[in-house]
C-alpha cells in the first residue's frame, strides 16, 4: 500500500487533505497480552489425566506439568492453562508498548493494521479495519464560533467499483460484454449514454468472487483508474481503450478527439438551415441514427426536393435510418470507411445528373463531397467552402472527448461504526443533510435509499488519494463533517476527537488549497 | 469462531510477528515503503490457514519418510523432500523439517508479492532468506543466550548459495536425538537447513554414555513423531576428549551431507567447544578464540 489519505473540509471554507506514509505517523499494535497473570482458556480431562488441548489444530496431547509443541499451553494441574503471556507482557511493557487485555472473544481477523487507541495524532493514516474502533481521525475545528467536527477514516470497500464514461460513438464493443485489463475479466459494458459509451468496472464479484489474479488485476485497475493513472482495457468482441480520468480516450490505438454534436437525425435538425441552397442532399453518417436531409422533418419544412437516395438500413421514421452498417470505429461510429457503402442505387425516376451530396460524421472527423453523373453514380469532388465551413461548425459544436472516471463505493455499518457508536445514525445524518460526506476532500453524491453509497469524482480528488489491501479492496479516504454537537448526538466517539491546530503540526500534513465543491468536469 | 493467528508488527515498527500455534516467525523486510508493506500482508495471507494445512496431514508428517509420498500440502511436500535424502540412512519424519519449510513457504509468498532488497523469516532459529544483488546478511551465533554479544557471525552474500540457515540441538522446543548444544547449519533453502541440522544434531552423540540422561520421547509428549525413541533431557558432564568425540561424529555426518551438496556449511557446539564444517569464509568470521577450535580439530 503506497499512500494514505485523509482530508477535512469546514464548512466548505477551508480544507486540509494530508497524505503521508503510514508508518511514520501511526502507532503500531503491540502483541496482545494479558494484564494479569495465568488466563485460562479451556479444560478438557481425560482418564490418563494429560489433557488435549484445542487451542489450535495441532491439538497436542499435554501430560501434567508439560507444556504443548507450541510452548504457550501448558497442564497446570490437569487445566489447560496459558504461559506466554507473562513474557510478552513484559516485552511489550518493556518497548513502551500498550497492553491490551488478552480476551478469546477479540480475535484478530488476519489484517496489519494499527492499535486506533494510540494513533489519533497527527494526521492520516491508517484504516480501522474492521472498523468497530474509533475511526483514526477525528478532527474538531471551531469555524465562525461553530464548532465544526470531521471524522477521517479510510473506508476500505471490497463493494466498491468505477463507472467510466468514455466520450465516443465509436463501437467499442456490445453491452454486457466482458471488460478485460491483462486478460482478466474486470467488469463489463454497460448501457451506453448520450455520446457516450459507459463501462461498469470492478464490484465485488470480480473483487473477490473470481481468481485470484481477476482480483489482484481488478483491485490494480480500479486503483490506477482512480488515482487518474492511463489503464488499457480490451472488450471481449470490440475494441482496446485506454481509458485515463480527465483525458481523451484512445480507442484501437486512435485518440478520440470530440464527441458527436448530436445523432445524425440531430445534426440534420441543427444544421439543415445552413445547408439549405448549398447542397442537394445531406447523409449523416451514424451508428445509432443516420440522417437523410431531404427526407428528414427539417429538410421537408425548408421544401427540399426529394433526390431519389435509397439508403441501407432500417427506417425509423422519415429521413431517420437505423442499423445502415455495422458499430465500428469508422464512419460515426459504424465500421464503415466508404461512406457510399451504406448507400443503394438511385432512383432514376428522382435523382438527375449534378445532383450533390454531403456525407458527413456526426463529429464532422469525417466528410466526403459527391456529385452525381450521368448514369447517377455519386463521384467524390473537392468540396465547395461553405459546405467544408458547415462541417468545421460541426466539429466546433462537438465538445473534447474525455474520459470520465466516477469512483462509487458504499460504506458499510463497520466502517460507519468507526465514526459513531450507533452507524444507523451517521446515515440517517447523512440522509437530513446534518452531516456532508466528502471523499478526499471533493464532493459526493450520496445515493437516497438504504447505506451510504457514494459517488466521487477522481479528478478532484487530492493524487494519490487511493490505496488498497489484499483482501482485495481499495481504499478510500472519506469524511464526514458535522456539527460538534450534532456528533455527540449521534454518538460520535468523543474522546477521540482532536483540535485541529494538533493536526496541522503534524509532520505529514500536505496542504492543498480549496477547490470548487461544485462537481464537474475540472480544467 | 475461526481460529486466526496473531499477526502483529513488533514494536520497532519494523519486524513483523505472526504467530499460530507453535509456529512463531520474526519476519523482516527491507525495500521500498510499499513493497515491505505489500510482502508483509502476502506473509500475513499466506499464513492465515497455514497451520490448518499442516495438521489436515498431521499424522503422515508425523509418520517416518519414505521415497515416495502422498502428502498434497505445498509445505508438506517440501517438509518431505527436505528430509528424503536422509530417509534411507534412518529414521526421520517431514516434521524434522518444519520449521524451515513454513520459513521458506512464508518468504516465498512476499517474494511473490513486491520485489525486496533483502528479507528473513525466522522460524524459531529456522531461517529462510532472501539477498537481492550485492546484499548481504550477518548472522550472529550465540552460545549464551542469556548474555550479551555474539559468539561467532556468519556472513552471507548474495553471491553465497545460502537461503537457509536453521538450528537444532537438545534444548530446543523439538526434541533430539542426540546431545549437541546447537548445530547450525547453512543450506540453499530453509527446509534444507532444518532438515540437516536435526540429522547432525542427532549425530552429535555418545551412545550409552552414563551422564546422558535420555526419556522416551512420548513420555514427554505423548504424540512426539519420536515415539518411544530416547530423546536427551540432560547431559552431565563430559571430559574434553568425550566432546571431540560426539563433535567430531556429528562433523563427520556434516561433512558427508556437505560432499553431498545438501548443506553449504555448519557449526557444532557441545559443551562450550565447536567445530566448524564448511567452506573458509565461514571460519574466518567471527571473533572466537582460535585456540579452542584448534583444539576441537585436533
Amino acid at each position: 500500500m503506497s499512500f494514505y489519505s485523509a482530508g477535512a473540509s469546514f464548512r466548505g471554507r477551508r480544507r486540509l487533505t494530508a497524505i503521508g506514509t503510514a508508518r511514520n505517523i501511526v502507532r503500531i499494535r503491540m502483541i496482545t497480552a494479558v494484564s494479569a497473570g495465568l488466563h485460562m482458556v479451556t479444560e478438557t480431562t481425560s482418564a490418563t489425566d494429560k489433557i488435549r488441548c484445542d487451542a489450535c489444530p495441532v491439538m497436542c496431547y499435554i501430560k501434567p506439568g508439560a507444556a504443548g509443541a507450541c510452548d504457550r499451553y501448558a497442564n497446570h494441574d490437569g487445566k489447560l492453562v496459558r504461559v506466554d503471556p507473562h513474557v510478552i507482557l513484559e516485552r511489550t511493557v518493556e518497548h513502551g508498548g500498550k497492553l491490551v487485555p488478552f480476551s478469546r472473544t477479540e480475535d484478530w481477523d488476519g489484517k496489519i493494521v494499527h492499535e486506533p487507541s494510540t494513533f489519533v495524532t497527527a494526521i492520516g493514516a491508517g484504516t480501522t479495519y474492521p472498523d468497530y474502533k474509533p475511526a483514526p481521525f477525528i478532527v474538531s475545528a471551531e469555524v465562525d464560533g461553530v464548532d465544526m467536527v470531521t471524522v477521517v477514516t479510510e473506508g476500505i470497500f471490497s463493494y466498491c467499483g468505477i463507472k467510466v464514461k468514455i466520450d465516443t460513438d465509436r463501437y467499442l464493443g456490445p453491452e454486457t460484454a466482458t471488460v478485460r485489463a491483462q486478460g482478466e475479466a474486470v467488469g463489463h459494458v454497460t448501457t451506453s449514454e448520450y455520446g457516450s459509451q459507459m463501462l461498469s468496472l470492478g464490484g465485488v464479484h470480480h473483487l473477490t468472487g473470481g481468481s485470484k489474479k481477476e482480483g489482484r488485476v481488478t483491485c490494480d485497475t480500479l486503483m490506477d483508474l482512480a488515482n487518474c493513472k492511463a489503464v488499457e482495457l480490451t472488450i471481449d468482441g470490440g475494441a482496446s481503450v485506454v481509458v485515463q480520468a480527465g483525458q481523451p480516450p484512445i480507442v484501437n490505438g486512435m485518440k478520440e478527439e470530440r464527441m458527436r454534436v448530436g445523432c445524425g437525425s440531430a445534426t440534420i435538425g441543427m444544421f439543415a438551415k445552413q445547408w439549405h441552397g448549398k447542397v442537394d442532399e445531406v447523409v449523416v453518417v451514424d451508428d445509432h441514427i443516420t440522417g437523410v436531409l431531404s427526407e428528414h422533418q427539417a429538410g421537408k419544412l425548408l421544401d427540399i426536393a426529394d433526390t431519389g437516395i435509397k439508403m441501407k438500413g432500417r427506417r425509423s421514421t422519415p429521413g431517420r435510418y437505423f442499423q445502415v452498417a455495422d458499430p465500428g470505429t469508422g464512419w460515426g461510429g459504424t465500421n464503415i470507411s466508404d461512406p457510399l457503402s451504406i448507400l443503394g442505387p438511385f432512383d432514376k425516376k428522382e435523382a438527375k445528373a449534378g445532383l450533390t451530396m454531403l456525407m458527413v460524421s456526426t463529429t464532422g472527423e469525417h466528410s466526403s463531397y459527391y456529385v452525381l453523373d450521368e448514369a447517377l453514380k455519386p463521384v467524390e469532388t473537392e468540396m465547395p467552402a461553405d459546405l467544408k465551413f458547415s462541417v468545421e461548425r460541426i466539429q466546433e459544436n462537438c465538445e473534447p472527448a474525455l474520459c470520465t472516471v466516477l469512483f462509487m463505493a458504499g460504506a458499510g455499518g463497520s466502517l460507519r461504526a468507526g465514526v459513531t457508536d450507533n452507524p444507523v445514525r451517521l446515515t440517517r445524518s447523512v440522509k437530513d443533510a446534518l452531516t456532508r460526506v466528502t471523499s478526499g476532500g471533493a464532493p459526493v453524491y450520496v445515493w437516497p435509499g438504504g447505506g451510504i453509497t457514494y459517488m466521487v469524482d477522481v479528478t478532484q480528488m487530492p493524487a494519490g488519494a487511493f490505496g488498497y489491501v489484499p483482501t482485495p479492496a481499495l481504499v478510500a479516504p472519506i469524511e464526514f463533517t458535522m456539527k460538534l454537537s450534532d456528533y455527540a448526538a449521534l454518538g460520535g466517539h468523543m474522546d477521540y476527537v482532536k483540535p485541529l491546530s494538533e493536526v496541522q503540526n503534524g509532520e505529514d500534513v500536505r496542504q492543498l488549497p480549496w477547490q470548487n465543491p461544485i462537481p464537474g468536469p475540472r480544467a | 469462531m475461526t481460529r486466526l493467528p496473531q499477526i502483529a508488527l513488533l514494536s520497532d515498527g519494523r519486524r513483523l510477528h505472526l504467530q499460530d500455534g507453535p509456529i512463531d516467525l520474526i519476519i523482516e523486510a527491507r525495500g521500498r515503503a510499499d513493497a515491505v508493506r505489500a510482502a508483509y500482508e502476502a506473509a500475513a495471507r499466506r499464513f492465515t490457514g497455514l497451520l490448518d494445512e499442516l495438521c489436515a496431514e498431521l499424522p503422515e508428517l508425523r509418520a517416518a519418510a519414505e521415497a515416495r509420498t502422498s502428502l498434497k500440502g505445498v509445505v508438506a511436500r517440501r517438509m518431505h523432500a527436505a528430509v528424503a535424502p536422509f530417509a534411507a540412512d534412518g529414521f526421520i519424519t517431514p516434521m524434522a523439517a518444519v520449521a524451515g519449510s513454513v520459513a521458506e513457504e512464508i518468504l516465498g509468498a512476499m517474494l511473490g508479492a513486491a520485489r525486496l532488497d533483502q528479507a528473513y523469516v525466522n522460524n524459531g532459529g529456522d531461517i529462510a532468506l532472501h539477498l537481492g544483488k550485492g546484499e548481504h546478511f550477518s548472522i550472529g551465533l550465540v552460545d549464551r543466550p542469556d548474555r550479551d554479544g555474539v559468539m561467532r557471525a556468519l556472513r552471507v552474500d548474495a553471491d553465497d548459495p545460502v537461503r537457509g540457515v536453521a538450528t537444532s540441538g537438545c534444548h530446543g522446543r523439538s526434541f533430539s536425538l542426540g546431545i549437541a548444544d546447537a548445530v547450525t547449519v547453512l543450506a540453499a533453502t530453509a527446509s534444507q537447513a532444518d532438515a540437516a541440522a536435526t540429522i547432525i544434531a542427532n549425530a552429535v552423540d555418545l551412545p550409552g554414555h552414563p551422564a546422558i540422561v535420555r526419556t522416551p520421547a512420548n513420555e514427554l509428549q505423548p504424540d512426539s513423531d519420536l515415539g518411544a525413541r530416547p530423546v536427551t533431557r540432560e547431559v552431565g558432564e563430559l571430559s574434553r576428549a568425550e566432546i571431540a568425540t560426539a563433535l567430531e561424529s556429528g562433523a563427520e555426518r556434516a561433512r558427508q551431507l556437505f560432499d553431498r551438496g545438501l548443506i553449504e556449511g555448519a557449526v557444532l557446539q557441545l559443551s562450550g567447544d565447536m567445530v566448524v564444517v564448511g567452506p573458509k569464509d565461514i571460519e574466518r568470521q567471527g571473533a572466537r578464540p582460535r585456540q579452542l577450535e584448534n583444539a576441537v580439530h585436533a
